[in-house]
């Protein structure tokens, strides 16, 4: 039996058979609410911090989900969001370009001096 | 940083053979992937099956406890109930996000769950007959869920990862409100007393089952495990959670209904009897007790609610300033 049902979701087995489509397709519910990326800065002192995303109709409203979704324990002190269209990323590889300068530079850090071991506080 | 609407690999990428060289490697060297980082097709269907369905169970799992938000018998059990639920929603926020970060579509996912087209939990498929129920599921319902889910806090897929670490934050506490209501009933009437045992006793097996078929019957799980998107077989979980659910039964004072279930001194783990997986696959494939109620309750949510969404669509588009237009 059931060479079609898995337990990787977490929450118990579910089907995995070819029946179960994957594909992502058009369809228009809430089609024009947004996506917002959520940022929550945890407490005073500290970053704020990506945590996930969520649809909204407007940046209040965002606001206002962002604190059911992601801070129901106190998480935060502070959310920002942000429309996931108005971010502007690098691309993620390693490898990019735009990053190799900084990677030939190894004078930029403390590292790269050798300085006898019994040189006080340094 | 996750930036989900662009999780496309850019154009004029290195050859296929070059990207799939890179992924190997990065997942060889317990490294994340993110979400826009070339990744094989089977992988990203795998990763959005797995998280949609993870999620759909979340939402889905709202039903059965949520039966009881009315009845609960104190403004003190109403209260923890309710914000248990609104875990569970939460939950299946967290995990949704994770999903459209592989390109999947929110509104689409919960299109395809009502259509039946994609599917949760066998486990919410059961009724909550009693309000020993809402104990049992948070102790044993809740306790296999941490069981799988601990170990996909380490999932290769990054923001899969980071939402499991959040959820798990969570499920402790869904797991202790269940034991502490059981204990409590427990030390109430025979009545109530009666009500923990016949719970326990309508899902154990259940609960068992949530960990899916046995290793040899698992055909999946060679490539996940290999993908890093599942950490431990079905079994090894499925005993894990027997060997943690045991003592606390006989704590508890409930007989778990197995009459082969014994401790094996020389394996150092318990036994126990055989699982109906004729069942399992019965009330999966939609002939549970609940399964259409619970689909039918999603739909009304949805079609019921429409109008608030428009609603506040529309009246985001009138007052729309520094953006033009609401369309993402």
């Amino acid at each position: 039996m059931s060479t079609d049902v898995t337990a990787e979701g977490g929450h118990g087995a579910v089907p995995t058979g070819p029946e179960v489509p994957v594909e992502p397709k058009a369809s228009t519910a809430r089609r024009d609410w947004p996506l917002y990326e959520v940022f929550v800065r945890g407490k005073r002192g500290l970053n704020h911090v990506h945590v996930g995303s969520l649809h909204a109709p407007d940046d209040e409203m965002a606001v206002h989900a962002a604190r059911d979704v992601y801070t129901r324990r106190n998480e935060g002190v502070s959310i920002w969001v942000v429309r996931a269209a108005d971010i502007t990323a690098s691309s993620p590889d390693e490898k990019d370009p735009m990053f190799a300068p900084s990677g030939d530079k190894v004078y930029r850090h403390p590292t790269f001096y050798d300085i006898p071991e019994d040189v006080p506080h340094m | 940083m996750s930036a989900p609407t662009l999780d496309r690999p850019a154009a004029g990428t290195p050859d296929e053979a070059s990207l799939q060289e890179r992924f190997d490697a990065t997942i060889a060297a317990e490294h994340r992937i993110e979400p826009r980082d070339w990744m094989p097709e089977g992988y990203r269907k795998t990763l959005v099956r797995q998280i949609a369905q993870h999620a759909h169970s979340e939402i889905i799992g709202m039903q059965p406890e949520g039966d009881w938000l009315l009845a609960a018998p104190s403004l003190r059990r109403k209260a923890i109930l309710l914000a248990k639920v609104q875990d569970e929603a939460g939950h299946g926020m967290y995990l949704y996000s994770a999903a459209e970060t592989l390109g999947a579509d929110r509104a689409d996912l919960t299109d395809k769950l009502i259509e039946g087209r994609q599917k949760y939990s066998s486990i919410f498929n059961y009724p909550t007959l009693t309000y020993a129920d809402v104990g049992v599921i948070g102790w044993l319902v809740d306790g296999a869920a941490i069981c799988n889910q601990v170990p996909l806090c380490r999932s290769s897929y990054g923001p899969y990862a980071r939402a499991m670490i959040r959820v798990c934050k969570e499920e402790s506490f869904h797991q202790r409100q269940g034991y502490e209501l059981l204990m409590t009933m427990m030390g109430g009437t025979d009545e109530q007393r009666a009500m923990v045992q016949d719970a326990v006793d309508r899902w154990w097996w259940p609960s068992l089952m949530m960990f899916g078929p046995p290793d040899d019957d698992s055909p999946n799980s060679a490539q996940s495990m290999a993908w890093g998107i599942k950490r431990h077989s079905n079994d090894e979980l499925r005993q894990r959670f027997v060997d943690m659910t045991v003592p606390q039964a006989e704590f508890l004072g409930v007989t778990l209904p197995d009459p082969d279930l014994v401790w094996d001194e020389a394996a150092g783990r318990h036994r126990f009897g055989a699982i109906d997986w004729a069942e399992f696959k019965r009330v999966i494939s939609g002939e549970g007790p609940m399964n259409a109620v619970r689909v039918a309750r999603r739909r009304a949510a949805r079609d019921d609610n429409a109008w608030v969404t428009e609603a506040a669509a529309a009246h985001a588009a009138k007052h729309a300033g520094g953006h033009a237009g609401s369309a993402a």
